[in-house]
């Protein structure tokens, strides 16, 4: 059942993602939690994970979902689950429907699409924001300093970099970046 | 045979060494593909970033999808999907087994806080970004605030509600919106 649940789930994010990467994280939050696969606090963890390791998002997410509930088999049926839906895509647009994506309602589907996902993505970031930074409900805040001064190093590194040296740090650098951060800001957060 | 074990071992290539999501990887296939192999025209590859962008899915899957159809059929098209999800597979896979022990460990809690941080800073980046794209129009600058304020009231009410309905409704707009109300009027214009 667990099976079905995961093909199911991950079908449709692989079905309802326009926009690359960044745009599914949206839809597997909102599945993990609604389904109790993880916890934010594994989900947050997870995706540093997946920053930092090759191969789209997507893939990496499915992949770690599956595994957490039902092993390799899981890993497999969310990877197909997630796969699927574009490489079918692709292949009726390959193969049938050569000018599928000039279709005026297509274009006019994915243009309104567009301002959705933006959205969902920036606010997704923010609630991740100021969930690591110790929200956790409109009555509970137990703020995490250590993560709020990483967050104001991270922001203040990546900005003097494309400043001062003219070179946009890459997604991996950030979280190598941020690694030593943590551990480095812990470790005298320790000594006070 | 031999261009279908070549299609596997270049997606499976550009697999390992793809760090920090789809984007990176267009400009990865592009060498390969296109400028060191010669299999698809910069204009085949082009059309294809274009197709990638407005279809579903994570676009590394869409390309191998692609480029593997063009050269070897719907064959050609499985097995470089296959060799470009196996690397993030197998590693995701081995990291899923550990990382619940490996998360115990003291100081690998202390490099996550600066690493939840950090993958919050990512996220929010890339969404700038893309909204410094976004055509500065009335309807979809309204789309996104509306959606920006409706996720946020609902998950301070702790609703969870699935962000498809979200695309549905944003598409559905967009159809009525562009695909006909502003047909109409250009229509109208050139009578």
């Amino acid at each position: 059942m667990i099976l079905l649940e995961l093909f199911y789930e991950f079908f449709l994010i692989g079905l309802f993602t326009f926009g690359g990467g960044y745009a599914m994280i949206p839809l597997v939050k909102e599945v993990t939690l609604r389904r109790e696969w993880l916890s934010i606090e594994q989900f947050t963890s997870f995706l540093g994970v997946c920053e930092s390791t090759p191969g789209p998002i997507a893939i990496n997410m499915a992949t770690f979902i599956g595994s957490s509930q039902y092993g390799i088999l899981g890993a497999i049926v969310a990877t197909i689950g997630v796969v699927l839906p574009s490489f079918i895509i692709i292949l009726l647009i390959a193969s049938l429907l050569k000018n599928f994506t000039d279709n005026k309602f297509f274009k006019a589907f994915i243009k309104g699409v567009k301002p959705v996902v933006i959205g969902l993505i920036i606010t997704t970031g923010f609630i991740l924001l100021v969930e690591c930074f110790g929200y956790v409900s409109l009555n509970e805040f137990n703020p995490n300093y250590i993560s709020m001064i990483c967050f104001g190093l991270i922001t203040l590194i990546y900005f003097l970099s494309k400043k001062i040296f003219k070179k946009k740090l890459s997604a991996v650098m950030i979280i190598l970046i941020s690694i030593v951060l943590g551990i480095g800001v812990s470790l005298i957060f320790n000594l006070l | 045979m031999s261009m279908l074990l070549s299609l596997f071992f270049i997606f499976f290539k550009i697999g390992v060494f793809t760090f920090g999501g789809g984007y990176a990887m267009i400009a990865n296939i592009k060498e390969v593909i296109v400028e060191k192999k010669k299999w698809i025209t910069e204009e085949e590859f082009m059309q294809i970033v274009t197709i990638s962008e407005s279809t579903p899915g994570p676009i590394a899957i869409n390309m191998a999808t692609f480029i593997g159809y063009k050269k070897k059929g719907v064959l050609g098209s499985a097995l470089s999907t296959l060799g470009v999800v196996l690397p993030s597979f197998i590693i995701i896979f081995v990291i899923s087994l550990f990382l619940e022990q490996f998360m115990n460990n003291q100081y690998v809690k202390y490099a996550f806080y600066g690493i939840n941080a950090a993958v919050s800073f990512l996220i929010l980046k890339a969404g700038i970004n893309l909204f410094i794209k976004l055509e500065k129009k009335v309807l979809p600058i309204l789309t996104f605030i509306i959606v920006c304020i409706i996720l946020l009231v609902f998950e301070v009410l702790a609703i969870n509600l699935s962000s498809i309905i979200f695309i549905v409704i944003g598409g559905l707009i967009g159809i009525v919106y562009y695909g006909v109300i502003q047909n109409k009027k250009k229509e109208g214009d050139v009578e």
